[in-house]
């Protein structure tokens, strides 16, 4: 058994002259403030990877750094499925006996740190070196060709692609911390600048500062426990050229495994936190997780269905498209934002009901997942 | 071990997969065995050059000097005769499902297949 004892979030954006290890330990004091523990009591370390200042032994120049000395710690990289494949190794560990109090960090200065230009190339490396790199794609274009193929085969619209943005944005405009305060429409979204057709601006995440942590305990350190039901990963390709059929993504095959190793139905669940990189990802995994029927995720958001007040409140923080991405940490606010949903500290962004959750993250080009429901213990 | 044989990502006209021998298994990505099966040595073999498109996005954001030259372009990902897939560019009018067939153009110092409605 696992618990998530503690949540640590930055705001996203800007943060002139803040490192990656700042923003990872700001976000790492709040986790363990939070979970109601001292430095001294976290035993094991899992952190993410930074662009900006990559290094081979990442989880140990944070140790060092943060001032403990952990009986466990080695970074993990799985692409935007970071923070949960990261939570879902702490789950195992702590239900192993291996480590008591798992701090999972990440945190980058994506955007002040480098060049936006730095950023698109450094990631479009996930692309093959000789077959695709060299054919000047960028991440956007990757899921620009996913998403071509999506709206083929399903009659998905670019205006239905844009409800997302502007539901992420609403979404936003209710969080202090998140990236973009401004109301957009889906008129916005269409008239925003082309990146890689279909996908426009406002189809796709920002570049981001920030950092996000979370510790996972043996045991509840407060009255209410968060506790990690099941979880379970797919990984079917890393290169888009090679992906399977969309029929056959591993979205499907991880939350299956999931429901499988959980016992959690769909019908259980209260709200969800889905992996939002581009308008595209968010449509292709809500169907892809049951969330909405095939090609029919559009209409459940015109319908209010994912809204605050809605039957299936979805990334009420703003998600990456609103609250912002930056790098490992982007999809970690899904989780800090799910926790404060959980226990009822989430504001006046609270939703009626969130006793139990599923968390869904994509790395690469839909390469890897991990599927991860939390339940709410008194 | 079969010899590799030129193809465009060495500068040649030319695109060139893997069929294993074993399985019957093709492949683009190339490897000294097949992925399918394990087996070593898949044979190479040059393409036909002609396909079909399965998904395409024209890039109106590089982020380097070399490709923002060339904005826009379209990124094409295509089914060739033989049964494998590839990533390549194409016209910027190009379709899911229209038959293709390939040349090649320079793109960023380098010579890239290219696509066009056959």
């Amino acid at each position: 058994m696992s618990f998530i004892t503690g949540v640590g979030l930055t705001s996203y954006g800007k943060h002139e002259g803040s490192s990656s290890l700042d923003l990872m330990s700001k976000a790492a004091e709040l986790a363990i403030a939070d979970a109601g523990l001292k430095r001294s009591e976290i035993d094991g370390i899992l952190c993410g990877y930074s662009t900006v200042s990559p290094h081979i032994m990442l989880a140990t120049v944070f140790a060092e750094h943060f001032g403990i000395q952990p009986s466990y710690a080695h970074a993990v990289q799985v692409g935007g499925a970071t923070g949960l494949a990261m939570t879902m190794l702490a789950h195992h560990l702590v239900d192993a006996g291996v480590a008591k109090h798992v701090l999972v960090v990440g945190g980058e200065n994506r955007l002040t740190g480098q060049s936006r230009d730095a950023s698109i190339q450094a990631l479009a490396q996930v692309g093959h070196p000789d077959y695709e790199v060299t054919l000047g794609p960028t991440i956007p274009a990757y899921y620009g060709l996913v998403a071509s193929r999506y709206m083929h085969e399903y009659g998905v619209t670019q205006e239905d692609l844009a409800e997302f943005a502007v539901l992420m944005r609403a979404h936003a405009l209710t969080h202090p911390g998140a990236q973009f305060h401004e109301p957009i429409t889906v008129a916005d979204v269409m008239a925003s600048k082309p990146v890689a057709m279909p996908l426009k601006l406002l189809d796709c995440c920002p570049v981001s500062d920030g950092g996000a942590a979370f510790v996972i305990s043996r045991e509840r350190t407060g009255a209410t426990g968060i506790r990690v039901r099941g979880c379970a990963q797919a990984h079917t390709h890393q290169h888009v050229t090679a992906a399977p059929a969309l029929s056959e993504l591993g979205a499907e095959i991880a939350i299956a495994r999931a429901k499988a190793a959980s016992g959690v139905a769909i019908s259980d669940v209260r709200c969800a936190a889905v992996y939002d990189s581009f308008t595209i990802t968010l449509a292709m995994l809500l169907e892809d997780l049951g969330l909405a029927g095939r090609g029919e995720a559009a209409a459940r958001v015109r319908a209010g269905h994912f809204g605050r007040e809605g039957a299936m409140p979805l990334n009420t923080h703003g998600g990456l498209l609103s609250y912002g991405h930056c790098g490992v940490g982007g999809a970690m606010a899904h989780l800090v934002e799910t926790h404060l949903q959980m226990t009822e500290r989430a504001g006046p962004r609270q939703v009626r009901d969130a006793s139990v959750a599923l968390l869904h993250g994509d790395g690469g080009v839909l390469s890897s997942h991990v599927s991860m429901f939390l339940e709410r213990v008194r | 071990m079969t010899d590799k044989l030129a193809d465009w990502t060495r500068g040649a006209e030319a695109i060139v997969y893997q069929s294993c021998g074993a399985c019957g298994a093709v492949q683009y990505f190339h490897r000294r065995f097949c992925a399918t099966c394990g087996a070593p040595d898949p044979m190479e073999k040059r393409a036909s050059g002609t396909a079909t498109v399965y998904a395409t996005s024209l890039v109106c954001r590089a982020a380097t000097p070399e490709t923002r030259a060339h904005v826009p372009y379209n990124i094409v990902l295509v089914d060739a005769a033989e049964g494998f897939r590839m990533m390549a560019h194409g016209d910027s009018d190009l379709a899911i499902g229209d038959k293709v067939t390939v040349s090649y153009r320079p793109f960023a110092g380098r010579l890239v297949p290219y696509f066009e409605k056959t």
